[in-house]
């Protein structure tokens, strides 16, 4: 109601400026967005101070519900023809969203038409490169990103005389001496089963998720997360899932109170989960990089991201585009970047911004807001490693997790159940391909 | 004859009902049609490549073994929703029609659960019957049973059986206790006086009186358990564990929005309609035969 009410009378302060002179008139720039809470008010701060530093243009920023809604919210506005300027979009509909070609404008497309300073060299590779083209021309703006890390409980890792695991085997084998130790119903487990036990699971052992370099290299791309490593995890996880020494929590983030409750004391999820740990926990955390199989060559390699984008939406005019471009270089700023990591928790795009929060002394205290970052630079990215564009990501991650799920409940073996879920899968990723715009 | 006097112009009885039918044509049948021509249709999400692939979208279902699993789960959950509900709500408005002190309580806070929408219904058993957090969860688990719906399809299937049953049981007893009001007393006394014990009042005199609602419940029930459900599916399962919980609504909403395979999801919903067209057609036609008004 507020910011309908704020909408009319930001229309009737424009016409007014209109009229009265018309050197006024800002350009307006929607920018759709799917964050609540603090994120929300960064959102509407950096929107602020954007348009107090610049009079030609002006940034309206829109909440549209959660990922999925934002996205189809943004999709419905482009068939019918009036599309926002900017749209944050999940990670996982960057396919659907690069497949559009005429419905998106490339960043990097933008910036040298606007006539805009970008050099993509001072972004973190890590983070820029789920948003690259294999030869490295960005496409959409990273906005907030995180990691995979897993959370730990110090207080009852204390309790039961258990170090903090580095490996799986150690893990398997802190989560069984935490189920002795009174933990009887969970000794560890995680949120997002696929992003945590396939996609990362395989990025950090440098294997691939599915051919073409996870898809980046193109849409012919075929799954092959039926290896050996993976079986073999899913295999462990089935067998400590008898005895709830793992016990699964679900597709989504659901199940992270089990963390905070104290209930799980070993939990592997977004390191955005953060703020919740923060606010609900009642004992000593820490979050420490995910665990890898030692006798895999070359682990830990790097992980990948979670989080969202900013996409330029197409069809806009050229003036448009300059006030898009002007914002993204603003979002670029180093202080910007700093506080946007600080007052939200993800992470810096900028490697000047990673520099500048060490030198602060940012992560001395609170170590652990470093950690998906170690992760995400661990070593260089490599084809298995660099990201994931996948079609009909969502609901891909549904029938793998349907899979899974099965595996788990003792329906299926692991090898079954990673077959199934690579073919259909596949058929999938066929009919994503037949509709994507050549 | 007195009734044409009334409409002197041929023209006018139609603008009278003008706006009503508008209303139905822009937003029953133009949707409905769109749908149509969408599942004729391979198209990207954004609609920038359009294909006409005629039957090809059916095909696709047709030879899809999931599809035929996801049909046969709806019409289990319809059938055991609507039985469940319906015979609950039965008893309790037998019940809550006795002459008791309070009844007018008893009967206002039965009809309470109505009004919570079906997320809400989908949050309120998930916090009773979370696999760790749950209150009930942990009774099942000291009766010995393993109670954890997130893995045990079985579990997950009647968790949602029972969570939409149990939002439709107030709209049930509403009108079975209207329609137990309605049935005049004169007719127990009669069945009374002739020595017929209360079981056999039940079923002799008051069920076959109530069939006209029982018979509109059941089709209403049944409409509900088909599309209606989807929130409550939404929130507590996401058509989990493994497919367990995926029916054709749900399947509908997540090829469609998640999938973004929106030929399909337009086919899917043309077979819907289909279905509940002829599923409501066959209930006019046979089960009224038998229904008492």
């Amino acid at each position: 109601m507020a910011l309908r009410h704020f909408g009319a009378a930001a229309a009737v302060a424009i016409a007014v400026g209109m009229t009265a002179s018309p050197a006024l008139a800002a350009t307006e720039i929607q920018w759709w967005h799917a964050m609540t809470g603090a994120n929300n008010d960064v959102i509407v701060k950096l929107a602020t101070d954007f348009n107090a530093s610049q009079t030609d243009y002006k940034v309206v920023p829109t909440y549209k519900g959660n990922y999925p809604d934002t996205m189809n919210a943004g999709i419905a506005a482009f068939r019918a023809g009036n599309a926002p300027h900017i749209m944050q979009v999940f990670e996982v509909g960057t396919a659907t969203m690069m497949a559009a070609t005429g419905a998106v404008k490339p960043v990097y497309k933008l910036m040298t038409e606007a006539g805009e300073k970008f050099d993509p060299k001072i972004y973190l590779p890590a983070i820029t490169g789920y948003y690259s083209t294999s030869k490295g021309e960005m496409l959409s703006f990273p906005f907030n990103s995180s990691s995979t890390v897993m959370w730990v409980n110090l207080d009852e890792l204390k309790k039961a005389n258990v170090e903090i695991p580095k490996t799986w085997p150690e893990t398997f084998e802190a989560a069984k001496k935490l189920k002795a130790a009174g933990h009887d119903t969970c000794g560890f487990s995680g949120s997002w089963v696929t992003w945590v036990n396939l996609e990362q699971l395989s990025a950090w052992h440098n294997v691939p998720l599915a051919s073409k370099a996870n898809g980046l290299d193109g849409f012919d791309t075929v799954l092959e997360f039926n290896g050996p490593l993976q079986v073999k995890h899913l295999e462990t996880l089935v067998e400590l899932q008898k005895t709830k020494t793992y016990d699964y929590a679900g597709r989504t983030n659901t199940g992270e109170g089990r963390f905070t409750s104290g209930e799980c004391p070993i939990y592997l999820t977004s390191s955005a989960f953060f703020g919740n740990v923060k606010a609900q926990a009642k004992f000593n955390f820490t979050a420490v990089p995910m665990p890898y199989y030692p006798d895999a060559k070359g682990a830990p390699q790097n992980s990948i991201i979670g989080g969202a984008s900013l996409w330029v939406m197409g069809g806009k005019s050229a003036e448009e585009y300059k006030g898009v471009a002007k914002f993204l270089t603003f979002l670029s700023d180093t202080d910007r970047q700093v506080y946007i990591h600080k007052a939200s928790g993800y992470l810096p795009i900028t490697k000047a911004a990673y520099a500048k929060a060490k030198e602060e002394g940012f992560y001395k205290d609170q170590p652990y807001l470093e950690t998906p970052l170690l992760e995400l630079t661990n070593k260089e990215p490599t084809e298995n490693s660099r990201g994931l564009r996948l079609g009909n990501m969502v609901q891909l991650r549904d029938v793998w997790s349907e899979e899974i799920e099965q595996a788990l409940a003792g329906k299926k073996t692991a090898k079954q159940a990673l077959d199934a879920a690579v073919e259909r899968g596949n058929t999938m990723l066929r009919q994503f391909e037949k509709t994507a715009v050549k | 004859m007195q009734k044409q006097a009334i409409f002197q112009s041929r023209l006018l009885p139609y603008a009278l009902v003008a706006p009503q039918l508008a209303i139905v044509l822009i937003f029953f049948y133009w949707p409905a049609l769109q749908a149509v021509i969408q599942s004729f249709l391979l198209q990207d999400a954004f609609g920038l490549s359009t294909t006409f692939v005629w039957f090809e979208n059916y095909l696709d279902l047709f030879r899809d073994a999931a599809y035929f699993e996801a049909i046969v789960r709806t019409f289990v959950f319809s059938f055991a929703i609507a039985a469940s509900s319906l015979s609950f709500a039965l008893l309790l408005a037998v019940m809550a029609d006795k002459p008791l002190r309070g009844s007018m309580l008893y009967r206002t806070l039965l009809i309470w659960p109505y009004a919570v929408a079906p997320p809400v219904v989908g949050v309120l058993w998930i916090f009773m019957l979370h696999p760790s957090l749950g209150v009930l969860s942990r009774y099942l688990r000291n009766m010995g049973i393993d109670w954890n719906p997130l893995l045990n399809g079985d579990q997950a299937a009647s968790l949602i059986i029972l969570a939409a049953a149990w939002k439709q049981i107030s709209y049930n007893f509403l009108f079975f206790l209207a329609g137990l009001q309605a049935i005049p007393k004169s007719v127990f006394e009669a069945a009374a006086i002739d020595g017929a014990r209360p079981m056999r009042r039940f079923w002799t005199v008051t069920f076959p009186l109530l069939s006209p609602t029982i018979f509109f419940l059941l089709v209403v029930n049944i409409v509900y358990a088909f599309f209606d459900t989807f929130g409550i599916i939404d929130t507590m399962t996401r058509g989990g564990p493994g497919t367990s919980t995926v029916t054709l609504v749900y399947k509908v909403y997540s090829d469609g929005l998640l999938g973004g395979n929106l030929g399909s999801s337009a086919a899917q919903s043309v077979i819907l309609m289909v279905m509940v067209i002829v599923l409501t057609g066959i209930q006019f036609r046979f089960v009224e035969r038998k229904v008492t008004y």
